[in-house]
C-alpha cells in the first residue's frame, strides 16, 4: 500500500510538470487560434511557422536567441575559466576571497537590476544598442555561472600536476592549455550548457539591452506579441519543436555518459 | 676537487612575516645521492621548490652546473621533479604521461617512441602504456612518475617525499628500486624526505634540516653516530640524551657517575649534552663486578629482533636500552658503557637570552610583553639590556591565562630525567623560550608562559 502511494506521488509530480507542455504539443497540430478548440487534425501551423507570416517573425526571434545564446555562452565559457584559474591560483587570501564575493553578487543580483544597470551603462557610454550590446549584456550573467561551475574542478584537480607539466618543459601557456584545460574540461562544458540555457531563457535583461531597431529575441517576442492581441498560434508548434529538441539532446548526452562510464570499466 | 653539481649560497625565503628558510648553505656533487632530512615544516620541501624554480629564494643564489639560475624559469631548468602523490596528469595514459616532456621539446615520432619504452623498461612498466593513469595503484603510479621525470635525462633529479604515500612493505621495495636507478642512471638525486630510515638506507649525504636551517651535513654512519646536536641526535634513531658535565679531555661526569669517554677540545667543567644509544648500553644481571651503575627494569617489550626495555638508574634517571636477551620488569640490573659508544656533544645553548628594553626600574620589556623583574640599581626606563632566565626557572601553565604569555611546544627532548621543551610563542615575532619540566607535554599543545621576578637577570 505503502508502495502505491509513493508510485502514485511520483506520477502526480510528473503529471503536473509535464501536463502544459503536452497539451500545448498535442494542440499545435490543429488549426484553432484558440488553445482548447480542436477544429480537426493539421500541419498547418507547422507550415506557417516556416513559411512566412506570423511564423516568420517567431522563427526570426528564434535564430536571434539561438546566436545570441551561442556567441555569448561561448565567450563566457573562456573567460569564466581564465578568472576561475586566476581565482584558483591567486596566493593572496584576502584578494583571494575578494574576488569570488565579487563574482558571487551578479549571481544574487537580480536580473532586472542586472538588466537596467547595463542599460543605463551603454547609454552612457553612448552605445547604440543592439546585437553587441545584449551580447555583452548575455556574457556578464552567464560568466559568474562558468566560473562557479570550473571552481570545482579546479579543486579535484591535484595542483602539482600545473607545476610538473613547467618542470617537463612546458611555458606556463602550454601548461595552462594541455594540463589545466583537459583537467576542467567537463567543468566548462558543463558551464557552456548553464549559459546557454541561462542565455536563452532570459528576458529581464534582453529587454532592456535590445534596443529598438526590430531585434527581437524569443521571450521578448512572445511577450510583445501577447500585449498585442493573444499568442498567435504558431508559439505552440515551436514550443513542441524547441522540446522535441532539448529531449533529443539529453537523450544522446545521456546515451554518451553511459558508454563512457562503460568504457572506463 | 670534485664537480659541484649545485650550489646553493646564503638562500634565505620567507612568506610575508614568516622566515622558512635561513641562510641554506649547500653544495651537490655530481652523481651524488643527497638526502634532505627534517620533520614536517622544516622546509625542505620548499628548499627543494627554490632549486626546481616554482619558488623564488628572497635572498642568496642557486647555481646548477656553475650557472646562476635564480632568473630561470622552471621549464628552462635543467632538473626535472618527482612530486609529492605523483602529480601525474590524470587526462593522459601513461604513455602520453611518460611522453610528455619530449613531445613539448618536439622530439620525433620514433625517437620518442623508443625512449618511452626504455624509461618504461627501467622503471618496469613495460606492459602499461595503455593503461589510464588512475587505475594504476601508488606503487606503479610512483613508477610512471619516475619515468616521466628522467625521460629528459636531467642533470639533477629532485624527489619530494615520492614514497610518503606507500605502504611500508611497498616503500622498502621502492627504496631500492631507488637505489638501483640512482646506480644505473648516474644523475645527480636530491631526495627529501622526513623518514629518517629512508635518508640513511638511500643516500651517500644527508642534509638535516630544523625550522629552516641546517643542522648537520655527513654521510649517515657520520649523522648517527656523531651527530652534532641534540635535535639530531633524537631525530635519527632511538636515543638517551643526558645533561653531563666535562671534567676534562676524555673524561665525563653524567648519571652521577664519571665516565670515560673519547672526546676533546671542551672547556673544564662545561655543561655538555651525552648521547647514549639504546643498542650501545651493555646489561647484565645485578650484582655484577663489571656493572658501572645499576638500576631497576620498569618494562620490557619485544620489538621482533630485539628487546626494548626502560631502565630506571638509582639517582631517578631513565634509559632505554635494547638488548637481544630479556630481563624482567623489576629485576636488578647492572649496566655498562664503554668508552668509544658515548657520544659528547656541546649544548646549543646553556640558558634563554633575549634582547630587552627596560620599561621603568622594576619592569622590563621581552618576547612583546612586559615582565616584572627585580628592582634595578642604575638602569634607567628605555636602556637596552640583555635578559638571561634559565631552563628549570621558566614555568609551564596548563591553563593558558595562568601565564603572561601563550605558547606553543613545538620540540620535545626526554633528557632522562625530566623534559627539555621548545616554546614557541604565538603573539609578535614568534621566538621560542626553552623550558625544563618534569611535566609530560605533546607536540603542538598550548601552554601559559609564566616567570617569576627573581628569576629574570639582567644584564646591561
Amino acid at each position: 500500500m505503502k508502495k502505491f502511494f509513493a508510485q502514485a506521488y511520483l506520477w502526480v509530480v510528473l503529471i503536473v510538470m509535464y501536463a502544459p507542455i503536452i497539451v500545448i504539443a498535442v494542440y499545435s497540430f490543429t488549426e484553432a487560434k484558440v488553445l482548447g478548440n480542436w477544429t480537426g487534425f493539421s500541419f498547418n501551423l507547422y507550415k506557417s511557422l516556416f513559411q512566412g507570416g506570423a511564423g516568420q517573425a517567431l522563427t526570426s526571434a528564434l535564430i536571434n536567441t539561438l546566436i545570441i545564446a551561442v556567441i555569448s555562452s561561448t565567450c563566457a565559457t573562456f573567460l569564466g575559466t581564465f578568472a576561475a584559474v586566476g581565482i584558483f591560483y591567486t596566493r593572496h587570501k584576502f584578494r583571494k576571497n575578494t574576488m569570488n564575493a565579487l563574482n558571487n553578487i551578479p549571481i544574487l543580483n537580480p536580473d532586472i537590476i542586472t538588466g537596467i544597470s547595463l542599460f543605463l551603462l551603454f547609454v552612457a557610454l553612448g552605445v547604440n544598442q543592439g546585437y553587441v550590446t545584449i551580447c555583452l549584456a548575455h556574457i556578464t550573467f552567464c560568466t559568474p555561472y562558468v566560473v562557479l561551475s570550473v571552481m570545482p574542478r579546479l579543486h579535484q584537480m591535484n595542483p602539482n600536476t600545473y607545476e610538473a607539466a613547467l618542470d617537463l618543459g612546458a611555458t606556463p601557456h602550454q601548461a595552462l592549455w594541455k594540463v589545466i584545460i583537459p583537467q576542467v574540461r567537463s567543468g566548462m562544458i558543463a558551464g557552456f550548457i548553464l549559459a546557454f540555457t541561462l542565455s536563452i531563457d532570459d528576458f529581464e535583461v534582453s529587454i532592456f539591452n535590445l534596443g529598438n531597431n526590430g531585434l527581437e529575441t524569443l521571450s521578448t517576442f512572445i511577450y510583445s506579441d501577447a500585449r498585442r492581441g493573444g499568442l498567435s498560434p504558431e508559439l505552440r508548434p515551436l514550443s513542441t519543436l524547441v522540446f522535441v529538441v532539448v529531449l533529443l539532446v539529453l537523450f544522446v548526452v545521456n546515451i554518451y555518459n553511459a558508454r563512457a562510464a562503460r568504457k572506463k570499466q | 676537487m670534485e664537480k659541484h653539481i649545485i650550489d646553493i649560497r646564503n638562500v634565505s625565503k620567507s612568506f610575508g612575516e614568516h622566515k622558512v628558510l635561513k641562510n641554506i648553505n649547500l653544495y651537490v656533487k655530481k652523481g651524488e645521492f643527497v638526502t634532505i632530512l627534517g620533520p614536517s615544516g622544516c622546509g625542505k620541501s620548499t628548499l627543494l621548490r627554490c632549486i626546481a624554480g616554482f619558488e623564488q629564494a628572497t635572498e642568496g643564489d642557486i647555481l646548477i652546473d656553475g650557472k646562476d639560475i635564480s632568473d630561470v624559469p622552471p621549464h628552462d631548468r635543467p632538473v626535472n621533479t618527482v612530486f609529492q602523490r605523483y602529480a601525474l596528469f590524470p587526462h593522459l595514459n601513461v604513455y602520453d604521461n611518460v611522453a610528455f616532456a619530449l613531445k613539448i621539446a618536439k622530439v620525433g615520432k620514433d625517437e620518442i617512441r623508443k625512449r618511452v619504452s626504455k624509461v618504461l623498461k627501467i622503471v618496469g612498466m613495460t606492459d602499461y602504456e595503455d593503461r589510464d593513469v588512475l587505475s594504476l595503484s601508488g606503487g606503479q603510479q610512483q613508477r610512471v612518475a619516475i619515468a616521466r621525470a628522467i625521460i629528459n635525462r636531467p642533470q639533477v633529479l629532485l624527489l619530494d617525499e615520492p614514497l610518503a604515500a606507500l605502504d611500508l612493505k611497498m616503500r622498502k621495495d621502492m627504496q631500492m628500486e631507488i637505489k638501483e636507478m640512482h646506480k644505473t642512471l648516474g644523475m645527480t638525486f636530491v631526495y627529501v624526505t622526513h623518514d629518517q630510515e629512508e635518508a640513511l638506507t638511500l643516500s651517500d649525504t644527508v642534509v638535516v634540516m630544523n625550522e629552516g636551517e641546517i643542522q648537520q651535513i655527513g654521510t649517515p654512519t657520520d649523522i648517527y653516530n656523531e651527530p652534532a646536536n641534540a635535535f639530531v641526535a633524537d631525530f635519527i634513531g632511538e636515543s638517551n640524551i643526558l645533561d653531563g658535565i666535562m671534567l676534562e679531555d676524555k673524561r665525563v661526569h653524567f648519571l652521577g657517575k664519571d665516565f670515560d669517554c673519547v672526546d676533546e677540545g671542551f672547556e673544564k667543567s662545561e655543561k655538555v649534552d651525552v648521547v647514549l644509544r639504546p643498542e650501545d648500553i651493555y646489561i647484565l644481571y645485578a650484582p655484577n663486578l663489571a656493572g658501572q651503575f645499576e638500576g631497576t627494569v620498569t618494562s620490557c617489550i619485544f620489538k621482533g629482533v630485539h628487546y626494548e626495555m626502560w631502565i630506571v638508574t638509582d639517582d631517578k634517571c631513565e634509559l632505554m636500552i635494547q638488548d637481544y636477551n630479556a630481563f624482567e620488569v623489576g629485576s636488578r640490573v647492572a649496566l655498562i658503557i664503554k668508552a668509544s659508544d658515548l657520544h659528547v656533544m656541546k649544548k646549543e645553548r646553556l640558558t634563554n637570552t633575549f634582547d630587552a628594553v627596560m620599561v621603568d626600574s622594576n619592569h622590563v620589556e621581552f618576547l612583546d610583553t612586559k615582565w616584572e623583574c627585580l628592582p634595578q640599581e642604575g638602569i634607567s626606563g628605555g636602556e637596552e639590556v640583555k635578559v638571561h632566565i634559565p631552563f628549570d626557572k621558566v614555568d609551564l601553565m596548563d591553563t593558558v591565562e595562568d601565564g603572561a604569555i601563550e605558547g606553543e611546544v613545538r620540540f620535545i627532548l626526554f633528557k632522562g630525567d625530566h623534559y627539555h621543551l621548545r616554546v614557541r610563542t604565538t603573539s609578535g615575532n614568534k621566538d621560542s623560550i626553552y623550558a625544563d619540566t618534569k611535566y609530560v607535554y605533546d607536540d603542538r599543545d598550548l601552554v601559559g608562559i609564566k616567570i617569576l621576578p627573581q628569576d629574570i637577570e639582567i644584564e646591561r
